[in-house]
């Protein structure tokens, strides 16, 4: 599966979610297949997803939040799972695309990639709901099935040739905050 | 703890909802207020990681506070930069000021120096408080500052405004 077919798939399995979306290609991608004003796109503070999509769930718990992390974005925040697990929100899941590589930078390969387990690394951490999907369908599966936790998303490396995020970063985040205090449906 | 409780009271009068930290000594018995207090408290792993808490907080709609110390602000400088400077966020930052006031661990030293050079650097305002000083106060204006500006702002607090330090 290519990362723009998994967020794709995420995009149409998940319209009722507020989204983070790590900085780089997923952005890049995820709005060329799914622009939604309830998209944080990220032009900056990799490995931060899982923690902005953290406070954003803390402070609307009646939202249902998603943030989209790369496995290299992960390594740099580790920490991140922790505090995912101590809070176990309902409302939070965290996605993370694991090519094994800084897609954006190149595709070089990280170091967790040689012989680590993002899966292990949360669970370990504590959190108590974790998931590996490779195909699409079992991530369509997985993304109607979770209430909370994380997705490790077996993805391959290679980027597509998509444009940038049209959007300022002020209109990110109008656009963003102005989806979070829309009433539920 | 009264001098915690005045900065606790500022931080509800700014109807602060959300406290994420990591703690310094100092600072315990302000973590302990906000531990008995309505703010929900996330104790972070590293300061970056706060934040991007305060920050997704702030666009969920809640007003944060990043509580820390001052070696903190290294460990989160590109996300105060490449995020909340980039989408004007507002943050406030209590920060305990080590490093200064004839500090005794030598480590603290370095960072207690640059912590304001840094601040300039950064374009982030802050404020000083030290003995005598009013907590409540310091926090009001600095959150005022946060939120007109819509950036991070920080209190820097010396240990003399936790207990008499030797000249």
């Amino acid at each position: 599966m290519k990362r723009i077919d998994a967020l794709e798939i995420i995009a149409s399995n998940c319209k009722d979610s507020l989204i983070i979306c790590n900085i780089g290609f997923p952005c890049r991608e995820l709005c060329s297949v799914g622009d939604r004003p309830e998209t944080f796109y990220m032009l900056g503070s990799m490995g931060m997803s899982s923690s902005i999509g953290l406070g954003v769930a803390l402070a609307a718990p009646h939202k249902k939040v998603i943030s989209i992390d790369g496995d290299g974005a992960v390594l740099m925040n580790l920490g991140s799972l922790v505090t995912i697990a101590s809070l176990d929100l309902d409302n939070y899941v965290l996605i993370i695309l694991d090519n094994g590589a800084y897609g954006s930078t190149g595709s070089q390969p990280t170091s967790l990639s040689k012989k680590g387990s993002l899966c292990q690394i949360a669970s370990g951490a504590g959190v108590s709901y974790v998931e590996e999907v490779k195909e699409k369908e079992e991530l369509e599966v997985a993304l109607n099935n979770i209430k909370k936790g994380v997705i490790v998303v077996k993805i391959e490396v290679g980027n597509s040739q998509v444009p940038l995020v049209p959007y300022s970063p002020e209109e990110i985040k109008k656009n963003f905050m102005a989806a979070v205090s829309q009433q539920v449906q | 703890m009264k001098k915690a409780a005045e900065i606790l009271e500022g931080l509800k009068a700014c109807n602060i909802g959300l406290a994420a930290s990591v703690p310094c000594v100092n600072l315990s018995s302000l973590l302990k207020c906000i531990d008995d207090s309505e703010i929900k408290h996330v104790a972070v792993s590293r300061e970056e990681e706060g934040v991007g808490i305060c920050a997704g907080a702030h666009l969920g709609g809640m007003n944060a506070v990043l509580i820390m110390q001052n070696s903190g602000l290294g460990n989160s400088i590109n996300a105060l930069a490449s995020l909340d400077l980039l989408y004007n966020i507002p943050l406030l930052m209590i920060m305990s000021h080590r490093g200064v006031e004839n500090e005794s661990v030598c480590a603290q030293v370095p960072m207690g120096e640059l912590t304001i050079p840094l601040l300039n650097d950064l374009g982030i305002p802050y404020l000083e408080i030290k003995g005598g000083d009013d907590g409540k106060n310091a926090v009001l204006k600095a959150w005022e500052c946060a939120e007109s500006q819509q950036k991070p702002s920080a209190v820097l607090v010396k240990p003399s405004y936790w207990k008499k330090v030797s000249e």
